[in-house]
This record gives C-alpha cells, sequence and structure tokens, in this order.
C-alpha cells in the first residue's frame, strides 16, 4: 500500500491516523505534508519511528517550493513527479488520507 | 481573451488590455501599450515604467499609488516623488495606465 | 468607514503557503487594507510562520512564489510583523530562517495583543 498525505501534521491528523492505522508499505508526504518530513519540527520523532515499519518519500518540488529542500531529515528519500508516478506504478493500492 | 500584435508577434492580453505574461514584454510592446493609451513616451515616462518592472521583479506585485510615490521620490529625487508629476505623464493614473504600459498585472487594490 | 477613523486592524496567518490559498488571499487584502491608512498588524502563528521562510522556490510547482512580496509590506508602511516563538521551535525554525524582520512573541502575549485589537481577520 502506498499511504500519500498532502496535510501539514501541525494542521491536521492525517498523517497521524496514518501512522496509527497504517500497516507498514510506503508513505509519499506532498504538499504541506512534506513539512513532516523535515528536521526539527514536532512530528520529526513520531515520523522516525515510523521509519521502521514504513519506507518514506518526500516530493522535492513541493520542499523547493517551501524553502525546505535542503533539510530534510535522515532516511526519508525525494522523488520528484516521475517518482511520484513510478511509487503509484509499484503499489498495488494508493491510499490518500485527506 | 484578446491579443495584440506588435512586430509580427502576437501577444496575450486580458479584457482591459493588460498583457497576460509579462516575460513577454520588451520596449515595443511598451511603446504599442503606450499608444493603445494615447501616451507620448518620453524619457521621464521610460523611468517610471524601468522603475516600475524593477518593483515587480524586486517584490513581484505592482505598487500602489501611494507607494510607487514615495518610492519613486526616494529613488528618482523628491520633485518626482508627487502624484502630481505622476499624473502628469500618466493622466489617467499611474498605477494603472503605466502598469499596463510596463507589462504588469493591474494592481492589487486598484478598481 | 468615516474618513479620518484608523481602526487597529490584525492579520493572523495559520497556514502554509501554496497547500491552500489562504496565504496569498491574506496577503492580498493586507495591501488593499495598507491603501485605507489603517494601523495595520500582521501575526503568523501555527503552519502561518511558514509563509515567511526564505529560500522558497516555486518553479517545480508552476505556482507564483509570492514570498517576496513580505518585503514589499515595509513600502507599504506595514512594519508590525508578529511571530509565535512556540511555532517557529515546533518547526525547526528560528529568526534566521526568515525573510523579513519580526518581532518574536510568545503565545501568550500574542494573546494579549489580539485583545487590543479593533478587527482581528483569521486566515
Amino acid at each position: 500500500m502506498l499511504n500519500i498525505v498532502n496535510k501539514s501534521p501541525a494542521e491536521r491528523n492525517a498523517l497521524e491516523s496514518c501512522l496509527r492505522v497504517a500497516q507498514g508499505g510506503a508513505i509519499l508526504l506532498i504538499e504541506d505534508a512534506v513539512y513532516a518530513a523535515t528536521r526539527g519540527n514536532a512530528a520529526e520523532a513520531t515520523l522516525r519511528d515510523a521509519l521502521s515499519r514504513f519506507k518514506v518519500y518526500a516530493l522535492a518540488p513541493d520542499l523547493e517550493a517551501r524553502g525546505m529542500h535542503d533539510r530534510v531529515m535522515e532516511g526519508i528519500a525525494t522523488v520528484d513527479y516521475g517518482g511520484f508516478v513510478d511509487l503509484v506504478a509499484e503499489h498495488k493500492t494508493c491510499q490518500s488520507w485527506l | 481573451m484578446s491579443s495584440i500584435e506588435v512586430n509580427g508577434k502576437s501577444y496575450e492580453t486580458d479584457e482591459e488590455g493588460y498583457l497576460v505574461n509579462l516575460t513577454e514584454w520588451n520596449e515595443d510592446v511598451g511603446k504599442y501599450l503606450a499608444q493603445t493609451e494615447s501616451v507620448e513616451m518620453t524619457d521621464q515616462h521610460w523611468e517610471v515604467i524601468n522603475f516600475l518592472r524593477d518593483y515587480y521583479n524586486e517584490f513581484q506585485i505592482a505598487p500602489a499609488v501611494r507607494v510607487l510615490t514615495k518610492a519613486i521620490g526616494k529613488k528618482l529625487g523628491a520633485e518626482k516623488g508627487t502624484s502630481q508629476y505622476l499624473y502628469e505623464l500618466f493622466p489617467y493614473g499611474p498605477a494603472k495606465q503605466a502598469c499596463k504600459i510596463a507589462g504588469l498585472p493591474k494592481p492589487t487594490g486598484c478598481v | 468607514m468615516s474618513e479620518g477613523t484608523i481602526k487597529k486592524f490584525m492579520f493572523v496567518n495559520r497556514k502554509a503557503p501554496y497547500g491552500t490559498v489562504y496565504a496569498l488571499e491574506s496577503l492580498e487584502v493586507v495591501l488593499i487594507t495598507a491603501a485605507f491608512d489603517q494601523d495595520v498588524s500582521l501575526v503568523f502563528m501555527d503552519d502561518g510562520v511558514f509563509q515567511l521562510k526564505k529560500g522558497q522556490q516555486t518553479k517545480g510547482i508552476e505556482n507564483k512564489n509570492f514570498s517576496p512580496t513580505y518585503r514589499a509590506l515595509d513600502g507599504y508602511d506595514i512594519e508590525k510583523l508578529y511571530v509565535e516563538e512556540e511555532a517557529l521551535a515546533a518547526r525547526g525554525l528560528t529568526e534566521d530562517d526568515l525573510l523579513v524582520d519580526v518581532a518574536v512573541m510568545s503565545r501568550a502575549d500574542l494573546g494579549k495583543l489580539m485583545e487590543e485589537m479593533d478587527v482581528v481577520l483569521s486566515f
């Protein structure tokens, strides 16, 4: 399962719910959810714990747009739009946590 | 969408005649737009047009008249930083008319 | 609004840029309000502090980068920018990460400041 999250962890509990419920697989952080992937944010520890259960990706153009591309935490891979498509193709199912 | 044609090239404009894509602007387009506004361009006009384009590049907005007046006074001399001076150059409103000639969008808050 | 009446306006920005249109809409309303010579304060709290992050590059998402416009506020005589201290810390940011000069304030002090306003608009 590819879990896609697009809301900031400080504004909505989409990421929190995803981490609590989803049984592993991959998480792709896009739009405002990319803030969760950055060092020093309040969700950092939670996401770091989840790295043992999930492969976590963040969308590079969204990081760049927000000026956060140089502070992605270790263990999270960045992908471009092509990588986004590959991830969707690689996984049997996708869930968007709105 | 409407368009204008300058030197054989077509440029998209909105329904009020403002250039849609400001990166397409060049001096000839500026001259053409001035003609549609019946403004006879002089060095003083170009000074304001160039100032506006620089301002837009730096801040990504077209300034309000009050802000433009103050900023022009600071950069080009106090005698030019008056709304009277700018209205003499651009009788139908410096922000509105000069922005159009400079290829910028209509200033925020300008109706 | 009768002529000569100056009210204290506060705009509270609580959302990140680009993900939603709130940040840009707020900025446009702020610029319009400034044209009417009002007393304008801006607060950036929660994810709103991200609006002021340096180094935004929006080419990849094909959005307009409106972050340089915050630097124009000074020219509009909007000089009261307040940022929530706790919000910065929770996002791994410091004052040095911001593209304009701001006053960093605690949550409690911001709350007190809000009490002094005539109009508070939240975005």
